[in-house]
């Protein structure tokens, strides 16, 4: 097809059309800006921080050229080329004071490299280089420890730019010499922790789904004015503090604290036997469920709100009793709440972090509570990166199965 | 109140398939909804009620289906009390005003659902579902989705659905309302046809009078919880018994005007523009009482030579003369009435008025009805 001039009528639709899209683009610009900033930017620097690794050979250049022809596989030191390489880089390093940032970082793999740089450097910093003496020997009297082959290992392992390095350590592995090995057992424990986070999330998601059902098909089918009341009850929570509310647990669950209390009182159980009902997994699903509760219950709702009673009645009228219509009828139709809550739910709980830090104990904790551990505390960001970058692929494997099983369609989020 | 003709009052031991024993009902403890409702359906019959709108009809249906509960009063199903059986053991088939159809089951699935509740093998359900499909010629449609079929195969479906059960009464609260003209006229005799070959009870509800003229044996017309009359379809137009059912069935003329004098069969009126008229005393007691003439518009007769002895003649004044093809409509002020509507057919050597013009006109005795104020 052809337009009168002659061009193609698709080409010159195209035209036509152009102009409208950039004018439309212009307008939605300033959000698109606004989302790539907010949200692709600080994932993106995450997962490239997961693998980046380009520290090492930034602040030894030199060291790790050297070390391209040693054997690290083998049991002798490398030679003393190696070790002039190092001391120039290192010192060049101290001068900028970067030498404690390769300390750091060669520290998460092996603990007292940290200590190691810092001790060397008081020593090495005044060394004059230029009369060519040998230094293999002055720096191992230095430190006994630059006479390990483990120590040259470490940085030849870790020298490469991009590293699997982080990924591994995240599944309780390894970079070694002679590739990815498992860690000594006392160290794993990053596995265990991501499959109690994805247990105890579907058990919160479970318990969600339980309470917030009744309460749902109480909203969704009691007078305007009652269910409005209830509907403000639901939403309560949210114009308190996260943090009042987790505290109000600890109080409520506590030793000392007013379940206790009571099952004490009623006589249920006596007073030097006291539940242990918080600080624990028991407590984190707890204070998780009802803090994540509304959030199960308002899409529930929304869905529930829109299947009219009369289908209830025709059931009914066809012969079904009560149980069979709801089984039958309403259940399948109030389904799509159950999904989109569900998904809203457990994906919360999967990264949730604040409650169970506070009433998680140490069997309670959840991965996010690693993550945030090695951001703030042992400054290790490539491994808080790549658990991150891990919970984001279970995430959205997670949101995969669940559209094959369950289809995205038949979610509704209002 | 019931109804004149002897033919269809129901003696009091009759078999009574359905009966509403003095019900009433509220919702709100302050207000009757229903007020001493009394009804007897037998076996077999098509029953309409009809009413305007918040008269009491979705309600009383309700209650016969067993999902609102009868606040006073006695409902008995084949000469059983239903008060207290749940809806799902009454065995009442209905048809929801929206229809009601399962989304998430097929159109076959929908009408497996009532036999599967009642524990039907899967060879009878298949054989019974595919008849009640091609009952109502849908018989491809078995494995659509309800939102794949329009209004009026929707409509079908609802109703094999609710037959194919094989329940001897079936309820329909305004089945036909979301459909256009044309298939609401289809599917109003396609129900009908239906009811009669299958012999089974049917309970109807609607407020479009055509409606229920056209398809029910008989027609309850509600208005304010009371049934005002309950008769065959040309009774209930040619015979209303009160005022109400005269204006709401039909096109109906009124004349105010006081009682003059009263015989047993025979009221005559002066009306209000100073005319004396006979009339059927229907709603009448007392000489000097006030009361309402109702003539229906084609009932008007343009040919004094037509009328019978007891007619009396009227003259008017023509206001409006509407051409409706087979009708003429003629507006008319008379007798202190300014919209008296005649209606006449569309013959060769029937005369067309023109506005301004006298006309003169006979009413019958026999069609003019002295009715309650
Ligand atoms: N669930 C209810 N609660 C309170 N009042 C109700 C309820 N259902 C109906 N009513 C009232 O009862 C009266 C009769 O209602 P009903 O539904 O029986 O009328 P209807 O004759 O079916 O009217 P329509 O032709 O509009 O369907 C109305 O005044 C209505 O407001
Ligand atoms: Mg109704």
């Amino acid at each position: 097809m052809e337009v009168a001039d002659g061009t193609p009528l698709k080409k010159s639709l195209a035209r036509s059309l152009r102009k409208e899209k950039l004018r439309a683009l212009a307008l939605i610009a300033p959000l698109l800006i606004f989302v790539l900033v907010t949200f692709v930017l600080p994932i993106g620097t995450m997962l490239t921080r997961s693998i980046d690794n380009s520290i090492v050979e930034e602040i030894l250049p030199r060291t790790v050229l050297a070390l391209e022809d040693w054997n690290e596989k083998g049991d002798e030191l490398p030679n003393e080329m190696v070790f002039r390489s190092f001391v120039e880089d290192f010192q060049d390093a101290i001068a900028d004071k970067n030498h404690t940032k390769i300390g750091s970082r060669l520290n998460y793999e092996v603990s007292g490299m940290s200590s190691l740089f810092r001790k060397s450097a008081r020593k090495v910093k005044k060394w004059d280089l230029t009369d060519n003496a040998p230094i293999k020997q002055k720096l191992i009297e230095v430190n006994k420890a630059w006479g390990d082959v483990e120590t040259w290992a470490v940085i030849k392992t870790h020298s490469v730019a991009l590293t699997n390095g982080y990924f591994l350590n995240a599944v309780d592995m390894q970079r070694t010499p002679f590739g990815a090995q498992a860690q000594p057992e006392n160290k794993q424990v990053l596995v265990k922790l991501f499959i109690r986070t994805l247990k105890m999330s579907l058990i919160i998601t479970g318990m969600c789904i339980l309470l917030g059902y009744p309460v749902a098909w109480l909203l969704a089918n009691l007078s305007n004015r009652t269910s409005n009341l209830l509907l403000i009850l639901v939403l309560l929570p949210f114009w308190t503090s996260l943090l009042v509310r987790t505290s109000a647990w600890k109080v409520m669950l506590q030793n000392q604290g007013v379940i206790n209390d009571l099952l004490v009182w009623i006589g249920l159980i006596t007073d030097d036997s006291r539940l242990e009902i918080i600080n624990n997994q028991f407590g984190t699903i707890v204070a998780m469920t009802h803090i994540l509760l509304p959030f199960m219950i308002l899409p529930m709702y929304s869905v529930m709100k829109t299947i009219p009673p009369s289908y209830l009645r025709a059931a009914k009228s066809l012969g079904a009793t009560n149980w069979t219509a709801f089984w039958r009828v309403y259940f399948p139709q109030s389904v799509p709440g159950i999904g989109a809550g569900s998904i809203l739910v457990f994906i919360l709980a999967i990264g949730y972090y604040i409650t169970p830090e506070i009433v998680g104990g140490t069997d309670g904790i959840f991965i996010s509570n690693r993550i945030a551990y090695h951001i703030s505390s042992s400054l290790n960001w490539g491994l808080a990166s790549a658990l991150g970058a891990i919970l984001l692929g279970v995430v959205l494997i997670l949101y995969w199965v669940y559209d094959k099983i369950v289809g995205i369609d038949n979610v509704k989020l209002g | 109140m019931g109804t004149r003709e002897p033919s269809l009052a129901l003696d009091e031991t009759n078999n009574a398939f359905v009966r509403f024993d003095r019900v009433q009902k509220s919702y709100d403890g302050e207000s009757l909804v229903v007020k001493d409702l009394n009804l007897d359906i037998p076996k077999g019959e098509f029953l309409t009620m009809l009413g305007p709108s918040g008269s009491g009809k979705t309600t009383c249906l309700m209650m016969l289906a067993g999902f609102e509960t009868a606040t006073h009063g006695e409902i008995l199903l084949d000469g059983v009390s239903i008060n207290n059986i749940p809806p799902h053991k009454r065995g009442i088939g209905m048809v929801f005003q929206n229809y009601a159809l399962f989304p998430h089951m097929t159109v076959a699935e929908n009408l497996s659902f009532p036999l599967e509740v009642r524990n039907m093998g899967k060879s009878e359900r298949e054989a019974k579902v595919k008849r009640a499909l091609d009952m109502v010629e849908m018989g491809d449609f078995g494995g659509r989705r309800p939102a794949q079929l329009s209004g009026g195969q929707q409509q079908r479906i609802a109703l094999a659905r609710a037959l194919v059960f094989e329940p001897e009464l079936v309820l329909m609260d305004e089945p036909l309302g979301a459909l256009d003209k044309q298939l609401r006229e289809k599917m109003q005799f396609e129900i009908t046809r239906l009811a009669h070959n299958l012999g089974i009870t049917v309970v109807y509800v609607t407020h479009d009078q055509t409606e229920a003229l056209t398809m029910s044996d008989r027609v309850a017309v509600f208005n304010d919880g009371v049934i005002q009359q309950l008769a065959r379809p040309d009774m209930l137009y040619e015979r209303p018994d009160n005022s109400f059912v005269a204006q709401f069935i039909g096109e109906n003329n009124t004349l105010e005007g006081t009682v003059k004098s009263l015989t047993d069969d025979t009221a005559v009126v002066e009306l209000d523009g100073g005319l004396q008229l006979q009339c059927e005393p229907i709603n009448v007691d007392n000489v000097g009482q006030r009361t309402r003439v109702s003539v229906r518009p084609e009932r008007a007769e343009l040919n004094l030579n037509n009328l019978s002895q007891d007619a009396c003649t009227l003259t008017g004044t023509v206001q409006e003369f509407i051409y409706m093809g087979d009708i003429f409509r003629t507006r008319i002020s008379v007798a202190g009435c300014d919209d008296f509507i005649i209606k006449t057919p569309n013959s060769p050597n029937q005369k067309r008025l023109s506005p301004g013009q006298n006309v003169k006109f006979g009413l019958n005795k026999k069609d003019c009805r002295a009715l309650d104020p």
